[in-house]
């Protein structure tokens, strides 16, 4: 039980975070993308402040022979640059530049109920079973 | 370029930072798991059984965050310039993309970069890129902004 409420905590302060920061909001997102009129790079101040954080609590974890809760850390050690990954990543970016939405943003706007929001994760839900469509095709 | 100064927020930006890695570092010490968005989201499509709870419960507590905030002040401003067409094609580049690249801002971005892996970070310098390049043209045709 006290996981279950600890899985709800993270998305809680997981969302926080991402509104408190500015990355709910596209036009900032996307101020941030434009290099040629005026730059607001605060942006660069979120993922700074996420990855110091983060660096300490993964450099941690790295050394647990289990979680807290007792589950396996998934640390995927997976080295493989591939095309897979080279590509996936250079779309996610036209669609992010597109609209200044990305996945968690996207879905705590999902939350404040922006009709906008509703459009994009219908179909970002299309994208990823389209994705998961063309690798088994791919890859069966 | 110049710097946009009056839009520029580098407390709340860092303080917003530090909760999205204070939620990560919960994650991994507690639960063992990476997080990341578009991993947590389309693990359901489709639900898999044993696997489902704990995804639904993170996205519950994605959506009850601006619902939660509001109780004590109104939710800073957000503009929204692009049209639903343009909404519609995003959104199925940023759901194909993440599946087929494995993450995306908050998995590569954050999770990824803070354990230094080098695949992550080949992942954040792509996608920061293609996304630099596409607002920047997005702006100059009028799609945005």
């Amino acid at each position: 039980m006290i996981r279950r409420v600890s899985e709800f905590a993270v998305g809680l302060i997981f969302g926080l975070g991402l509104i408190v920061s500015g990355m709910t909001d596209p036009s900032k997102v996307l101020g941030f993308f434009n290099v040629t009129g005026a730059w607001d790079p605060s942006l660069a101040f979120v993922m700074g402040g996420a990855v110091i954080i983060g660096f300490f609590a993964f450099r941690h974890a790295r050394d647990m022979k289990a979680s807290l809760f007792g589950r396996v850390i998934m640390l995927n050690d997976s080295k493989a640059i591939d095309l897979r990954l080279v590509a996936g990543s250079v779309i996610f970016g036209i669609g992010w530049g597109l609209s200044g939405f990305c996945p968690g943003p996207a879905i705590v706007s999902l939350g404040a109920g922006q009709s906008a929001a509703l459009i994009f994760v219908v179909a970002m839900g299309l994208g990823v079973g389209l994705a998961r469509f063309v690798l088994r095709k791919l890859a069966p | 370029m110049t710097l946009d100064w009056s839009h520029f927020t580098p407390l709340t930006a860092l303080l917003g930072g530090a909760l999205i890695g204070l939620a990560a570092a919960i994650f991994i010490v507690a639960h063992g798991r990476i997080l990341g968005a578009s991993g947590v989201f389309g693990g359901l499509i489709p639900p898999q059984p044993q696997d489902w709870l704990w995804r639904v419960l993170l996205l519950a507590g994605l959506l009850t965050a601006p619902l939660l905030l509001r109780v004590f002040d109104a939710l800073p401003p957000v503009t929204i310039s692009s049209s639903p067409v343009l909404l519609i094609v995003s959104g199925l580049l940023v759901g194909f993309g993440t599946t087929l690249g494995s993450g995306c801002t908050s998995g590569h971005g954050v999770c990824g970069i803070a354990r230094l892996s080098p695949r992550s970070l080949l992942a954040t310098v792509l996608f920061l890129g293609s996304a630099i390049g596409t607002a920047t043209l997005a702006t100059f045709l009028g799609w945005v902004g």
